[in-house]
């Protein structure tokens, strides 16, 4: 067995798995509407391609990616478009946002659809483009499109591919029942993943010890195929990407760096099915394994769901009782957010419906004071101080808490858990992380609009100059005119003649001199290469810090999921464009 | 269907800090049994005089603030302060000491300060320590242990003893005496090993003290069983206690007439392990994280060792926990863990660069 690393704190709520893994995944009938959000994942939104009153097939592209970092989305199931328009979707925020509702026709029709079984030679960046074309993202986490991640070509070679099977929040068994009756397609998934990455040196399947059955049924299919199914012991949060890295490497990822920076892919385990059906199948991702559990259902199983299908099918398919709990939960107990009604639709990342009674999630009790007891901190899986942090964020002392490196809080809601006097402390997290954000934006405006300022009044400045020296320039011809003039007319009429030339040739010569002024002008404007050079050098570094900066918010947006994904990776996309301009201008100029 | 917003996480564990505080409470019996069992029955009166006048007081500041009283009642840390507080007073001082103490513990150092959560200073070693500073008689005056007792005589019994504490009976001769730290500090000029042959407290005690070695026991038995119920880390109770005991060993002096006394007699008298396990752990008023907890207690430790031998005070936990209160921010600052991800600790006070 490899060996594992444990990472600092943790916490053990009670699993709560037993009650939804009783029956295999389930079917539900299809749902009478289907609502697909335009965005479910982190990047672009997809932008529609279909009309309302558009027949479509099951499989059917019904949005288009939009961009790099972006995926398609497809029809669940056959039927008619009959809106395209805003709607409530699950977002920790209770946001509407745009969502195509498909009408369906209960024929669940596929559309032609055709996989290919010889991925081994077909090129990457073929199967990479097959993976987006299917509507890919990642499935257990914010969601970020496979494809994207999947690309070797702007990344290092990648020496480790993780799978992450951990599925470490209580209640949720998707992932686990996944296993254990498609662990033979998910690990032809993986296959398919090391073909695209070349091959990676360590393949390893992350799972928890409360997973028997799922490990039991990995092992006949990754024998022999050089994967590890490496297990550790059960503990919250250790599915997080940083944690689950640290379990099976022992390396920390440096702080505002990616997996790939380190040579590393970390995948949901769900995803790897979603890849396998996509490559081998041809079917894009319109379904996924969701759990319906908590004791306010009377019927706790998973079920192959569709996505787009309303919350409230599934809970009615699963004797809901509306009076048993007071909410309802996306995802699990420690990170899930409540949902605003029952309206929205499954999404791609939706693993879990909980729909916990009273008793087992009873209401919030009233805060009592901070006692510093330490607790959180000594929860805390990536040794932060909670404690201090409340305090601060309580203070608004911004610089206090990034000093104590709140940015690096994941939000497990382990010091919550476990905070003695009931503080809702991810919350405070969540609040100042916001206002630090905008705080900083307001920043890097403000100090726009002072590059801006002083552009400005440099080339105020420079007008002046340019004025000053013309006004010298003219100074000095009428005073060379008079000078000549009275030359002239000392020289007597008697040279008449003689006075008409040089007179003539004074004005001309200062007329030269004015040209050859405004030559040199030009000239100074139109700088020298090395000037040019210099500038271009210039823009290139500043473009690259920015670039840094818009990818470490990007990441630290994927992390947080703070639902300003779209605009962070659309900013990065732009940026790295212009910085791509620069420098092939350089490259011109250097040769 | 409309549900409930509510922020993650959903789930909770069920302790709460009520919880927490009854425990401490339950884990001061050994402690306060020790009491009881080798100096009579006046410490119990103590901490029950210090529970209720903690509880009348905290009750009227609440009101006064206009909070609700049972819900500030009911987290018990104004019990938890008085119990403490009665635990370290002497047996069978007079009433009025033990109100004058708890009032100032409740009234000054933790409601002025804003309450549960607020107070830098450990609220009972205030009160402690006003009251050593204003009643030096009173406090320096600690009954005799069972085994020191003159032959025939008995500690005064339940009602006896509430005689004198509230009617100012003086208790009969032999029943006051010296404490172990008290004797050492007041016979210089003997080796150790006389102090030893020559006085009682110590030739019929097993290890440290007469009376004070079972008194220290049962607070270190306390200890450990909040230490295994997570209540808090082994970091500030094993850095005074490893301090004071290599503090004791440095200057042990092998038992010279200059020594200061061997390392047993220092973990086991006075308030050591009262100290280690019950007032430094008191988390508002310590250093924040582990490695903090350690220097925070090493520091208790050095201090308690340098009152002890140098200092004007036989016992000194109170003066260097308060001391080193005064230190805690300045420990935290210098002590924040290494966050995942990153190769620095950093400092609490340092500015994002740029
Ligand atoms: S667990 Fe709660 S009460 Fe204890 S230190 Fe942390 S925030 Fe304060
Ligand atoms: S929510 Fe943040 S501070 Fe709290 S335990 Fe998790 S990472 Fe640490």
């Amino acid at each position: 067995m490899s060996r594992t690393w444990v990472t600092p704190g943790g916490v053990h709520p009670p699993e709560n798995k037993h009650q939804s893994v009783t029956q295999p995944i389930g079917q539900l009938p299809i749902p009478e509407k289907l609502i697909i959000p335009l965005s479910q994942h982190i990047g672009a939104p997809a932008t529609p391609c279909v009309e309302i009153g558009q027949q479509v097939l099951k499989g059917q592209v019904i949005a288009e990616a939009t961009g790099m970092v972006s995926i398609p989305m497809h029809a669940p199931s056959s039927g008619t478009i009959s809106a395209i328009e805003h709607r409530p979707i699950a977002h920790a925020s209770g946001m509407l946002a745009p969502c195509i509702e498909i009408t369906t026709d209960g024929a669940d029709t596929w559309i032609e659809h055709q996989g290919i079984s010889d991925y081994e030679h077909i090129s990457p960046r073929k199967l990479i483009e097959m993976v987006g074309n299917a509507g890919i993202s990642g499935m257990g986490g914010a969601g970020f499109p496979s494809a994207v991640k999947l690309n070797p070509g702007r990344q290092r070679p990648i020496d480790t591919l993780i799978v992450n099977a951990t599925e470490c929040e209580p209640y949720i068994t998707a992932d686990d029942s996944a296993i254990r009756e498609r662990a033979g397609e998910i690990v032809e998934g993986i296959k398919i993943l090391s073909a695209i990455l070349d091959h990676p040196h360590h393949i390893m399947i992350g799972i928890e010890d409360n997973k028997p059955e799922a490990i039991e049924a990995l092992a006949p299919h990754v024998e022999g195929t050089g994967i590890s199914v490496v297990v550790f012991p059960t503990k919250y949060p250790s599915g997080g990407e940083k944690q689950l890295i640290y379990i099976l490497t022992g390396k920390e990822l440096p702080a505002g760096k990616l997996p790939a920076d380190e040579g590393m892919v970390c995948i949901n385990i769900g995803t790897t099915y979603a890849i396998k059906r996509a490559i081998i199948d041809g079917e894009p991702l319109i379904s996924r394994v969701t759990t319906v559990t908590g004791d306010a259902v009377g019927i706790q199983r998973n079920y192959d769901t569709l996505i787009g299908t309303p919350v409230s099918h599934l809970l009615s398919h699963n004797q809901f009782d509306e009076q048993a709990g007071g909410r309802v939960v996306m995802g699990g107990p420690m990170m899930g957010f409540t949902l605003p009604s029952a309206d929205v639709p499954i999404v791609k990342t939706t693993n879990c419906i909980l729909a916990p009674s009273y008793s087992e999630i009873p209401d919030d009790e009233p805060a009592q004071p901070c006692i510093r007891c330490g607790m959180c901190a000594e929860a805390c899986p990536v040794s932060l101080l909670p404690q201090q942090l409340f305090w601060y964020a309580q203070a608004q002392e911004h610089d206090r808490l990034e000093a104590h490196n709140l940015f690096d809080c994941i939000e497990c809601g382990a010091c919550s858990y476990v905070c003695p006097s009931n503080i809702p402390l991810v919350q405070y997290y969540r609040a100042a992380k916001g206002e630090i954000r905008q705080a900083r934006e307001e920043k890097v405006k403000s100090d726009h609009a002072r590059e801006r300022f002083e552009f400005h009044k440099e080339r105020i400045e420079q007008a002046e100059r340019e004025k000053e020296a013309k006004r010298v320039a003219r100074r000095e011809a009428t005073q060379q005119a008079k000078a000549d003039h009275l030359a002239a007319t000392a020289n007597g009429a008697t040279n008449a003649p003689a006075t008409a030339a040089p007179s003539g040739a004074v004005p001309s010569s200062s007329a030269a001199d004015i040209i050859a002024a405004a030559q040199a002008r030009a000239a100074a404007k139109q700088a020298s290469p090395e000037d040019q050079r210099a500038k271009l050098e210039r823009t290139i570094a500043s473009a690259e810090q920015r670039l840094k900066v818009a990818e470490e918010k990007l990441a630290e947006a994927i992390n947080s999921d703070t639902g300003k994904q779209d605009k962070l990776s659309a900013a990065v996309e732009n940026t790295r464009q212009k910085l791509e301009q620069s420098k092939s201008k350089l490259a011109e100029l250097t040769e | 269907m409309a549900f409930k917003q509510v922020s993650s996480p959903h789930a909770h564990a069920a302790q709460n800090t009520s919880q927490v505080m009854k425990l401490v409470l339950l884990a001061t019996i050994p402690g306060l049994a020790a009491l009881t069992w080798q100096f009579g029955w006046g410490s119990f009166i103590n901490v029950v005089l210090a529970s209720v006048t903690a509880v009348v007081c905290e009750a009227a500041i609440v009101k006064m603030r206009g909070r609700s009283i049972s819900f500030y009642l009911g987290d018990y840390s104004a019990v938890v302060t008085a119990v403490l507080l009665g635990l370290a007073l002497p047996p069978l001082a007079p009433w009025w000491v033990v109100v004058v103490g708890t009032v100032f513990s409740i009234v000054v150092a933790k409601q002025l300060y804003g309450g549960l959560g607020y107070n830098p200073f450990n609220p009972a070693m205030v009160g402690y320590v006003v009251l050593l500073i204003s009643f030096p008689i009173q406090m320096t005056t600690w009954v005799a242990p069972l085994a020191l007792l003159p032959a025939g005589t008995a500690h005064p019994g339940l009602i006896e003893s509430l005689q004198i504490v509230f009617a100012g009976y003086s208790p009969a001769d032999g029943v006051t005496g010296a404490t172990p730290l008290d004797v050492f500090k007041h016979s210089s000029g003997l080796l150790v090993d006389q102090v030893y042959d020559r006085e009682p407290l110590f030739n019929q005690a097993m290890f440290a003290g007469a009376g004070w070695e079972w008194v220290n026991l049962g607070f270190l038995l306390g200890g450990m069983v909040l230490l295994t119920q997570r209540i808090f880390t082994w970091h500030g109770p094993v850095g005074m206690l490893g301090a004071l005991a290599l503090m004791s060993i440095i200057f042990w002096d092998s038992g010279s007439s200059s020594s200061p006394g061997s390392p047993l007699m220092h973990l086991f008298s006075g308030a050591s392990m009262m100290g280690a396990f019950f007032i430094l752990t008191d988390p508002v008023s310590s250093a924040v994280s582990n490695r903090g907890r350690l220097i925070f207690g090493a520091l208790i430790g050095v201090l308690v060792y340098v009152i002890r031998a140098w200092g004007n005070y036989p016992d000194a936990v109170a003066f260097a926990v308060l001391l080193a209160n005064f230190a805690a921010p300045f420990i935290d600052n210098y002590t924040l863990p290494r966050t995942y991800g990153h190769t620095d600790r950093r400092r609490a006070t340092e500015k994002e660069e740029g």
